[in-house]
């Protein structure tokens, strides 16, 4: 199989139980072709860590999901309680369910920061659209995965989260309002919601992901990694075939995506044993309170990873057309590839212009975050309003800022400078 | 991006204007009093459950706790819970629950008194703090008493023979209101002790915070072990994560 660097080398032959094995499944070429004989170019950097971070995330709220499911009752009269009796009841019970909770967080900063990565390389650009796609796609089930995760301990923000996000549906003309009570599958958000939500959220969405990971991963080996200069590798290789600014994936990479492991458990293991709730941005006050359909909490805000579109969707007096402009806030993205036409893929060879640009839009969306956790009155919903015109501001300039601004020379090689 | 800056700015400026004018009840000092928990006092947190079994078991439960558990995390001998916390009917392995019907409760006050397994957690310390310092009288309300942090609360003073019954002073203030007319506000600005209780200030105080303390470890029992265990295990991640780097940095030698 050619990988992605064109070498189309095939493992070494092995004898003995894995040459016994390899002759009837592929292990060792498997091995070569995605981990020792992949190439990848060396001079990635620190945004570099969030992809390989991702996966571990993945799979901690895999294992720790499927202890929480051996203990969690999903019904409207236990569910509460069982999260309780998880929290105190069941051994190292709290470590489990802080660690998923937790783990829904850390799944989107390292998610977003990995998103970044793309915009400041423009890692989506042709040959990679499928890839940045895929992830896209992956994004989006990871945002059903975690709000149907929310519901599952049936606070009082749990049920009155459901409730402002499933009416959404309702906006939409004609079929709204039916909608909105198939996807419940009551009048009221209730014990069939909750059941179907476990559903989605333990077994349907979970496989899903999985899947579009494989396809992210199979893409990318395809393809190849972008790297912070943005340049090819495969332009330039040696007599062997082998791109002269790449190295094996295995051990290079995995020694140094351990460290990131590391770093990222340390901040992690911090924020589970220290500081679980994080002052009530990872897990909220008035969910500690069972749900009540006849007290709704002062404030109905999403987590924080959420905000930045609630923000966009209150930003508009209008809901029907609040509702719109928050999807198309998440589509956007996917035309990302298309958007941009710089020739330069990173932002390193590009203009002044196109750094602030981008530079704005990181802002705006942290802007558009912190917005989404604030009441909306007074001069909050005037800087909705505000940031919700720079966010789609940012999409529809593309096009002539990378087109005008990102056409300068770039090197030859990638820079690297060996420590 | 410099007016992006300045925006920021100015958002920033408004939510600390808003968080103080957003809180509820009357205004007023008593918004800023804090508990100051002190999670790691074990003798705070066994005064605590002495006093949440004399004066509160009568009417709240702490549902999701047993009295054995609580026993074990607070190191009191199985004697001593039997003749000094449990009550004379429950077993050990009993959830704490409190021998009030819920619908005695609603009947006798007009809402049934909640149970306090999660109070700290889903309110804060500081506003369970808050409400049992700033219950004044109030001849307009059935229990004579009203309440600055929940005002119009359903439930008497109960600790008023500790702590005493006070009168509330307020004072009209004018501040500026949505398009610049002024609006009077009615702001609390201090207590006078009308009847002693049994107990001086800084006791009444210090018996509040003990009560204040065990719910917050009643909130989350695991929370000492957590921290005592998250000590090691940050310790251990570091360790290892300095080993990860002097492996990579061995390996990273030959990349030119």
């Amino acid at each position: 199989m050619a990988t992605a660097t064109g070498s189309s080398t095939s493992a070494p032959k092995s004898k003995g139980l894995l040459g016994w094995i390899d002759e009837r499944l592929p292990v060792s070429q498997f091995v070569h072709d995605h981990l020792t004989g992949y190439y990848a170019p060396k001079n990635f950097n620190f945004w570099y860590y969030f992809g390989s971070l991702a996966l571990l995330v993945f799979v901690l709220q895999i294992f720790t999901g499927i202890f929480l499911t051996m203990h969690y009752k999903p019904s409207e009269l236990a569910a509460f309680d069982s999260v309780e009796y998880i929290m105190r009841e069941v051994e190292y019970g709290w470590l489990i369910r802080y660690m998923h909770s937790t783990g829904a967080s850390a799944f989107f900063i390292v998610v977003y920061l990995h998103m970044a990565r793309a915009f400041l390389y423009g890692s989506y650009k042709r040959p990679r659209e499928l890839l940045w796609l895929i992830g896209m796609l992956i994004y989006l089930a990871l945002m059903a995965e975690a709000f149907m995760g929310y519901v599952l301990p049936w606070g009082n923000m749990s049920f009155w989260g459901a409730q402002v996000i499933v009416n959404l549906f309702g906006t939409i003309p004609v079929v709204g309002p039916g909608l909105v009570e198939w996807i419940r599958g009551d009048f009221g958000i209730g014990d069939a919601t909750l059941n179907r939500f476990f559903s989605f959220h333990v077994i349907a969405i979970p496989f899903a992901l999985a899947m579009l990971i494989v396809l992210h991963l199979a893409a990318l080996h395809t393809t190849g990694s972008n790297n912070p200069d943005g340049v090819e590798i495969k332009k330039n290789k040696d007599k062997n075939g082998l791109p002269v600014d790449g190295i094996p994936f295995h051990p290079y990479y995995t020694v140094k995506d351990i460290v990131g492991v590391g770093v990222f458990l340390t901040l992690f293991a911090i924020v589970v044993f220290f500081t679980p709730t994080l002052g009530g941005l990872f897990l909220e006050k008035p969910n500690f309170e069972p749900a009540n359909a006849l007290s709704t909490p002062e404030h109905i805000a999403p987590v924080w990873y959420f905000t930045a579109f609630y923000a966009i969707l209150r930003a508009v007096p209008d809901q029907q057309m609040g509702a719109l402009l928050m999807l198309l806030a998440v589509v956007a993205f996917f035309f990302m590839p298309w958007l941009d036409r710089a020739k330069n893929n990173s932002m390193r060879y590009r203009g002044t212009l196109s750094k602030v640009h981008l530079g704005m839009f990181f802002v705006t969306f942290i802007v558009l975050s912190y917005l989404g956790l604030q009441p909306a009155e007074g001069v909050y919903v005037l800087l909705a309003r505000i940031f919700t015109t720079l966010y789609f501001a940012y999409f529809l300039l593309l096009p002539f800022i990378s087109k005008a601004d990102g056409n300068g020379p770039v090197p030859e090689r990638v820079t690297y400078h060996a420590h | 991006m410099r007016t992006k800056i300045v925006l920021l700015a100015a958002a920033i400026a408004a939510t600390h204007g808003l968080v103080a004018s957003a809180a509820t009840g009357i205004p007023g000092d008593w918004q800023h009093w804090s508990a100051e928990v002190e999670i790691n006092n074990l003798a705070s947190r066994q005064r605590g459950a002495r006093n949440f079994m004399s004066y509160c078991s009568g009417c709240h439960s702490i549902k999701y706790l047993r009295y054995s558990r609580l026993a074990k995390d607070l190191d009191i001998a199985p004697e001593q819970l039997q003749k000094f916390l449990l009550p004379p009917d429950a077993k050990s392995s009993d959830y704490m629950t409190t021998s009030m019907l819920a619908s005695d409760g609603a009947a006798w006050f007009g809402t049934a008194p909640p149970d306090l397994s999660l109070i700290t957690r889903s309110k804060g310390a500081d506003y369970v703090y808050r409400f049992l310092k700033t219950f004044y009288l109030d001849p307009g309300k059935p229990s004579g008493v009203n309440n600055l942090a929940l005002e119009g609360t359903a439930m008497p003073h109960v600790l008023s023979s500790l702590q005493g019954l006070q009168s509330a002073v307020f004072r009209n203030e004018e501040i500026a209101g949505e398009g610049g007319e002024p609006v009077t506000v009615k702001t609390w600005e201090k207590f006078q002790l009308d009847v002693p209780g049994t107990l001086s200030a800084a006791e009444y105080d210090q018996f509040v915070g003990d009560l204040i303390n065990f719910l917050q470890y009643a909130g989350e029992p695991a929370q000492v072990d957590r921290q005592k265990l998250g000590v090691w295990v940050v310790l251990f991640l570091l360790v290892f994560t300095l080993l990860a780097y002097l492996l990579k940095r061995e390996y990273w030698r030959d990349v030119r």
